[in-house]
């Protein structure tokens, strides 16, 4: 009884949460402009990448890795959005709507309400994504057959790429409760890092072998791997494509293990130390 | 109101100070715009890698990469500064002090240019370091010249920008935000802008990083006059055209916007 109380206690956080994210992500205008506003960016920063093939290969699509950096990319738009969208909300609530302190000592688990705060930027992610793929398949001519995209590969994917996420958003949201308002570059940063290690636009056979290492201690780069092969079917990874989609959701599972205990362990830890010290509700902008 | 310009200059070195003291006190700071800023400009590289591309694209990575901390600094340093600042009820206090406006963002142009250019010259040693970038510099004066422009351009665009905020919140704010990526596509941060057509490319001109950044690959690399959209002097003319417009402009449109705001109760309005 007591379980199914405290389940349905986090669900109202979440859902609570959740509404709160989305009016703050999307009220400050009409319903048009907010939809032109979600699509533009994910677009020009897929287009970027669009110019750089062609401005190498002048102008040849045909090429496997063309869908697979531009499938890549818009994937990568979770990693972005998401991972804002969770880390951030210590800063907004405690720099900019000084509301932190009031959602501490309200009977709900911090946890949750970060979780739910990042829903609104998945939901809008989900959508940029769908966009940005139709996109390339009707203007780019990416050989993407819906008839033969493995769905439920693709779904199990997605949301495990979603844990995964919120399990790193946590960990700097952590991080961020002792840091000034420059986490935004925190942020900004570790989405590069991953941007760059986990293959999101190459191969990861393209980079170092020590970065290598790196690349494959993260479950990023097999969550890229497995919505890739989901939807184009096929991989241009040497390394990754040696994996079945089994071995490569187990690599996932026990990766991601790894990170979610890590990113606990760090985010109690750095709240109880911003607690002792003060800093929950400290004031940082200058 | 006439106001002096001792104290002017005592408010822009006051606003600078704090900026500059205030990252400083935190060493989070040396991570996230030293280290961290190399790793989506490196991703940049071994896209041209993965695609075999000529050596002068991994340079051109590493110029738009490094120019890319100024129009950052621009955006979010500059010109959604004046967002937080009525945020956290900063920007009436600076509205009844005896200061310009133009002071005030001068300062913070200031301070954010110490944190610009360290991520700046952290993310072009190491790139250029790293990936061997070949440089072959035409002429050293010029390359200045267009940087100083480059960098002038984009202050009086951050300040225009800036101007929004004194009517608007976060409608503004959005505004700025869609300029990243956008940008970088438009103004040719990893590619040659010529490639986008050479009306796209005019159009994109508006923005001083566009002509700045095609001025300084056609003078810092072998291979950069081929990929040039226009010729340099006159891209060293237009900037100037440019800096003149913004800074103009930009003045004007703080007086207005500011007598805007304050007629429609909306200088000091939080959280709209």
């Amino acid at each position: 009884m007591r379980i199914l109380d405290r389940t349905k206690e986090n669900i109202r956080t979440i859902r609570t949460a959740g509404r709160l994210g989305w009016a703050m992500e999307s009220n400050w205008t009409d319903p048009f402009l907010f939809a032109i506003y979600s699509i533009v960016r994910p677009l020009a920063s897929s287009l970027i990448l669009v110019v750089m093939y062609y401005v190498v290969t002048r102008g040849k699509t045909g090429m496997d890795l063309f869908a697979y950096i531009y499938v890549g990319n818009a994937f990568f738009m979770y990693v972005i959005n998401v991972l804002f969208g969770v880390s951030w909300v210590i800063h907004e609530d405690r720099d900019h709507y000084q509301m932190i302190r009031y959602i501490y000592i309200s009977p709900i688990r911090m946890y949750y309400y970060l979780f739910g705060r990042g829903i609104a930027k998945m939901i809008l992610t989900t959508v940029a994504v769908i966009i940005t793929i139709g996109f390339g398949m009707l203007v780019l001519k990416i050989p993407v057959n819906l008839l033969s995209v493995n769905y439920p590969l693709l779904i199990f994917s997605v949301a495990a790429g979603i844990f995964i996420i919120t399990c790193l958003g946590i960990l700097l949201a952590g991080v961020s409760m002792i840091t000034a308002h420059h986490s935004y570059a925190l942020t900004e940063g570790m989405s590069g890092l991953f941007y760059l290690a986990c293959g999101a636009i190459y191969p990861i056979d393209i980079l170092p072998v020590w970065l290598q290492y790196v690349s494959k201690a993260l479950p990023l780069t097999y969550w890229l791997e497995l919505v890739r092969r989901s939807v184009l079917g096929k991989s241009v990874s040497p390394t990754l494509g040696g994996y079945s989609d089994v071995q490569l959701i187990l690599i996932m599972a026990g990766t991601t293990l790894v990170l979610a205990l890590f990113s606990h362990w760090i985010y109690r830890s750095i709240e109880y130390i911003a607690r002792k010290y003060g800093k929950i509700d400290q004031l940082t902008s200058y | 109101m006439k106001t002096d310009l001792r104290t002017n200059i005592k408010a822009i070195i006051a606003r600078a100070y704090v900026r500059v003291v205030g990252a400083n006190r935190e060493p989070s700071w040396w991570l996230t715009e030293t280290l961290l800023p190399i790793m989506s400009t490196a991703a940049y590289v071994f896209v041209y890698k993965a695609l075999k591309a000529p050596e002068e694209y991994v340079g051109f990575v590493i110029l738009g990469g490094t120019m890319s901390s100024y129009w950052i600094f621009v955006l979010w340093t500059m010109a959604a500064q004046f967002y937080w600042e009525k945020e956290i009820g900063n920007l009436e206090i600076y509205m009844i002090a005896p200061i310009s406006r133009m002071s005030l963002l001068l300062g913070m142009a200031s301070g954010g240019l110490f944190l610009a250019t360290t991520r700046a010259v952290f993310i072009f040693l190491a790139g250029a370091l790293i990936f061997k970038v070949n440089f072959a510099i035409i002429s050293l004066p010029k390359l200045f010249a267009v940087f100083v422009l480059t960098l002038t351009g984009l202050y009086g665009m951050g300040m225009l920008f800036s101007s929004l905020f004194m009517l608007y919140g976060r409608e503004a704010w959005h505004g700025v935000t869609l300029l990243q990526e956008p940008v970088h596509l438009m103004s040719g941060f990893f590619f040659p802008v010529r490639n986008l057509g050479f009306f796209v490319a005019l159009g994109a001109s508006l923005i001083p990083m566009t002509l700045g950044l095609d001025a300084m690959r056609q003078l810092a690399f072998e291979a950069g006059p081929k990929s040039g959209f226009i010729n340099v002097n006159v891209e060293l003319g237009a900037l100037v055209v440019l800096c003149i417009l913004f800074l103009w402009v930009s003045k004007h449109a703080l007086e207005y916007m500011e007598k805007l705001g304050k007629r429609d109760g909306r200088l000091t309005l939080r959280w709209q």
